[in-house]
């Protein structure tokens, strides 16, 4: 055959065209990590008090091991009845999902969701635990 | 170039202290480290709290007189805990409910020429809090277990939906979600009529009872229930003999259901002695 060369060549460079399609199209777009809105009434009213936007730890260990924490949260809540938390700091929280956590992030869907939609993990926190009224500024 | 034993224990002990306390030293020294301004994470009770050693209640059901009084403490206790209304009694959920002497006390040898109003009046009924659990005792994942404070206590995290504690409890206290509590009937009323957005709701597929109020006693509050009885129900711990429940036991006659089954329920009924 005549220009086999070529045609396997063309061949080659189709397929990479026509099936490296995903990939070159999203890059920079799937994986782009979320930005998480820390912008709710509770939380801008906190900074206006003390000047800063704090967790009841730093930001870089909630983020890695929130998980860890609210477990250990409800295990002291619901199974050794003690309902305040220490934190690092000395401040002294009451451990509620809903009430204290919810409080200040009175956005699930612009905070918990987007975060878990992106790392496709499908926590069942909220089946029973109410989730406050959105509340975005 | 060798070194000799001594230098080389120098060395070896110079360089162990540097890498064991190296660090916090040097933080300590500087004032820069986190180790100094820090506590170490921990969790403590609320000082408000409410602690016993074995809660209990004496019911004096003379004292709730009409069908109104009644619904109030049991609305008191669903609403606030967010109990569904699947309109069925086949699928219902219930934390407190109200029942006739004989559904009560079915044990109790029958007696034709006993009180009249006692006999006719519905009593109120939640969870023993049984000092013997007999649903502690099968639950498989411990989801149901007795608390310090004599609570039994029923971690709905933790629930599989087994209902062995349903075939387990000789007295009823326990209640399987066959269906979504947070869903809707046909008319498109929601199941939980009023969210109390304070207190979560449970899932499909869990079994749920009274907790007795273990969330507010953990605030410094009475048993909504109690609260709502205006005096009819008193709560206390069954322990502290000054207790006003203890009072209330003393000074009555009380009898409790099934006891002779040997759960040694937490629930006293009275039903003769001083008003």
């Amino acid at each position: 055959m005549k220009n086999a060369g070529k045609v396997v060549i063309g061949v080659v460079i189709g397929f990479v065209i026509f099936f490296g399609f995903p990939f070159y199209y999203n890059i920079g777009k799937a994986n782009v990590a979320p930005k998480l809105k820390y912008d709710t009434p509770a939380i801008l009213q906190y900074e206006k008090q003390y000047g800063k936007k704090e967790c009841v730890e730093s930001k870089a260990f909630m983020s890695a091991e929130h998980m860890q924490l609210l477990n250990q949260w409800r295990d002291a809540v619901v199974r050794s009845g003690d309902r305040i938390y220490v934190n690092s700091r000395g401040e002294s929280f009451h451990m509620s999902l809903q009430n204290t956590c919810l409080n200040c992030h009175s956005n699930k869907k612009e905070f918990c969701d987007k975060c878990h939609n992106y790392l496709a993990v499908n926590p069942y926190c909220f089946s029973c635990h109410i989730v406050p009224k959105e509340k975005q500024s | 170039m060798s070194i000799n034993r001594r230098q080389f224990l120098r060395l070896a002990g110079v360089s162990t202290v540097l890498g064991v306390g190296g660090a916090s030293v040097l933080s300590a020294l500087t004032g820069k480290g986190e180790a100094v301004s820090q506590t170490t994470p921990h969790f403590t009770t609320d000082p408000r709290a409410i602690t016993g050693k074995r809660w209990g209640f004496a019911i004096d059901v003379r004292k709730l007189k009409t069908d109104e009084d009644y619904q109030k403490c049991i609305s008191a206790c669903h609403d606030i805990h967010n109990v569904p209304d699947f309109g069925n009694p086949k699928d219902a959920v219930k934390w407190i409910w109200k029942d006739t002497y004989e559904h009560t006390f079915p044990t109790v040898t029958e007696d034709e020429i006993m009180n009249k109003e006692l006999k006719e009046k519905p009593f109120i009924l939640f969870c023993n809090h049984c000092a013997q659990p007999a649903c502690v005792r099968v639950c498989p994942t411990k989801a149901t277990y007795k608390r310090k404070d004599g609570i039994v206590m029923q971690d709905m995290h933790r629930c599989i939906g087994c209902r062995f504690c349903m075939a387990a409890c000789p007295f009823g206290a326990r209640s399987f979600n066959y269906r979504d509590p947070r869903g809707k009937d046909a008319n498109g009323r929601p199941f939980i009529r009023k969210e109390n957005k304070e207190f979560p709701t449970r899932m499909i597929g869990v079994v749920e009872k009274c907790t007795l109020c273990y969330e507010r006693l953990a605030v410094g509050l009475l048993p909504a229930c109690a609260e709502a009885s205006n005096g009819a129900i008193v709560f206390g711990d069954l322990e502290d003999p000054n207790s006003e429940v203890r009072k209330v036991i003393d000074a009555n006659y009380t009898i409790r259901r099934k006891p002779e089954l040997g759960t040694q329920p937490s629930l006293y009924y009275v039903i003769g002695g001083r008003e």
